[in-house]
């Protein structure tokens, strides 16, 4: 029996997966003017560049790790609600408003009348600026990717066969060391799944660095968004994505490929 | 002690589920405020609403978006279920995995690399930025999520559903049209939607791939937030997330349709778009 279905796949895959990643590798060599360089790789270890990847790095490991700190519990907490599955759709639901919007909605919540200045100036606090810092940037993408930190978490809590808690409980384990010792654990895969999810995108972001955060945070996402479109600089473009996608793919070897392994 | 657990548990919910939801009764509180700013409500009014109905070129931005989902979610399900069976076909459990990697690569990658290697992409081959960069960008980024969604129904699916079915002397399109596809149908419907949602969603792929003449909704909010605060888009988000609401409830429903082995949940892990 013939395959036949393989052949449009399989030119799917070269044309968009195959072919974007060659052509990005080959754009990193040229300059502006179109000769072939070495410039671009020179470029990027240079301090500027060295320092905007590492504060890059930095900003998505915050990000990653709040979002791991308010996702978790939320995640454990609902596989102990009784409407377990509604309580899921409730917290995913506003990931599928448009990212857009919701960073709109933050411009007003945080801006200087905003809700939160009014909040903060009724129990005495005061008026601050909020919008345009590093809190901002934070929450909001916290905020963006909290839902992808709960549902695999919320994944692996529900795999997890109660009676190795009981047995915990049974065998005189507190709580808290059940959950160190048996629990986390064996929600690794959980954790790791929803870490790749949140730190590779955060690593990436461009959109809320320039809405929320005023360009006062530069990510890799930024720069490469800014060599393509805006100088017009490809090449040095196509460079930092290079070392973006070696990025990701030690975070996938890191945290372990769940989808590929599925089951 | 059981019922003092409950309480916390549900107060912590609840400030997450707020917080959550904030920004967006933020936005659909504002869009009733007769005064133009999202502080101080002034009054209630519709205007703003009359404004998003009265200005054509957002309505054609809206129209854009759709047509653009649409058609990528088509045409995306149409590919990603030859290469879900595609991929189902393949004996060697090697080369199944590693075309599962080559799948997963665009749903893992960062949505700049998707925009700017496309970009490059589409200059060098010489197709116009615009309509169809962005819609076969859509699509591009649409079929490995379908692909995802559709694997595991044709896994449940018995051989010897197959075998019997070209035993009793169906062709090869007979068994595609009457065994496989109504078997994975709600693997398909899934994937529909989750593609239809990541093209609504979408921003920064289509920031990349559009040219001057053609926009979409996450784009134009882009650039009108960058402008400052307008309350038609605060009418307009309103009239998304209702739009949105309805999909995610039909979404829901087949989903649940679909979820005799609870296996489609799980495959919801890359669920939602907003990467």
């Amino acid at each position: 029996m013939r395959n036949v279905y393989l052949v449009p796949y399989v030119l799917w895959i070269l044309l968009f997966v195959a072919m974007p990643i060659a052509l990005i590798v080959y754009d990193s060599f040229f300059d502006v003017e179109g000769n072939f360089t070495f410039a671009n790789y020179a470029h990027f270890f240079t301090p500027v560049y060295m320092k905007m990847t590492f504060s890059s790095f930095w900003y998505a490991f915050l990000i990653t790790a709040f979002s791991l700190l308010i996702g978790y519990p939320a995640a454990y907490l609902i596989t102990r609600t009784k409407h377990k599955q509604l309580w899921l759709l409730l917290l995913i639901l506003p990931s599928w408003i448009n990212l857009l919007l919701k960073t709109y909605a933050f411009i007003g919540l945080f801006g200087t009348y905003g809700a939160v200045n009014a909040m903060l100036e009724t129990i005495g606090i005061g008026q601050k600026q909020i919008l345009f810092t590093d809190f901002s940037f934070i929450f909001v993408s916290v905020y963006i990717f909290i839902p992808f930190m709960i549902l695999p978490v919320f994944n692996a809590l529900e795999e997890l066969n109660p009676s190795l808690i009981y047995a915990a409980r049974d065998l005189g384990a507190s709580p808290w060391t059940t959950f160190r010792r048996v629990i986390f654990p064996l929600t690794m895969n959980g954790i790791k799944s929803g870490c790749q999810a949140v730190f590779i995108p955060a690593l990436s972001l461009f959109m809320i660095t320039r809405l929320i955060a005023g360009n006062r945070v530069i990510t890799l996402g930024t720069a490469i968004e800014q060599h393509f479109l805006v100088t017009q600089d490809w090449g040095m473009g196509a460079t930092i994505a290079v070392f973006l996608i070696i990025a990701m793919a030690v975070i996938m070897m890191v945290t372990g490929n769940r989808i590929k392994g599925r089951g | 002690m059981n019922h003092r657990k409950m309480k916390f548990s549900n107060v912590y919910l609840w400030v997450v589920f707020i917080i959550l939801y904030a920004p967006i009764f933020y936005l659909s509180y504002y869009s009733f405020n007769s005064g133009g700013t999202m502080h101080g409500f002034d009054g209630f009014t519709l205007d703003w609403y009359k404004e998003v109905f009265a200005d054509t070129r957002l309505l054609v931005i809206l129209l854009n978006t759709l047509v653009i989902a649409l058609f990528s979610a088509l045409i995306s399900t149409i590919l990603g279920v030859i290469g879900a069976i595609a991929i189902h076909r393949v004996r060697k459990r090697k080369n199944q995995n590693a075309l599962l990697s080559l799948n997963n690569v665009l749903i893992v990658s960062p949505d700049v690399i998707i925009g700017a290697s496309f970009l490059i992409m589409f200059t060098i081959i010489g197709i116009k930025l615009g309509f169809v960069s962005v819609l076969v960008s859509h699509i591009a980024f649409s079929v490995p999520i379908v692909v995802i969604m559709v694997l595991p129904k044709l896994e449940e699916m018995s051989s010897s559903l197959l075998d019997a079915a070209r035993d009793l002397g169906a062709t090869e399109w007979d068994v595609l049209t009457k065994v496989v596809v109504p078997f994975i149908k709600s693997g398909i419907f899934a994937g529909f939607f989750m593609a239809l949602t990541y093209s609504l969603d979408d921003f920064a792929v289509t920031f990349f791939v559009t040219g001057n003449g053609f926009t979409t909704l996450s784009v134009e909010i882009y650039s009108r937030a960058r402008q400052g605060v307008s309350l038609s888009i605060n009418a307009l988000s309103t009239l998304i997330f209702l739009f949105t609401m309805l999909l995610v409830v039909g979404y829901y429903f087949i989903n649940r349709r679909g979820l005799v082995s609870g296996r489609v949940e799980r495959n919801m892990d890359w669920g939602p778009p907003n990467k």
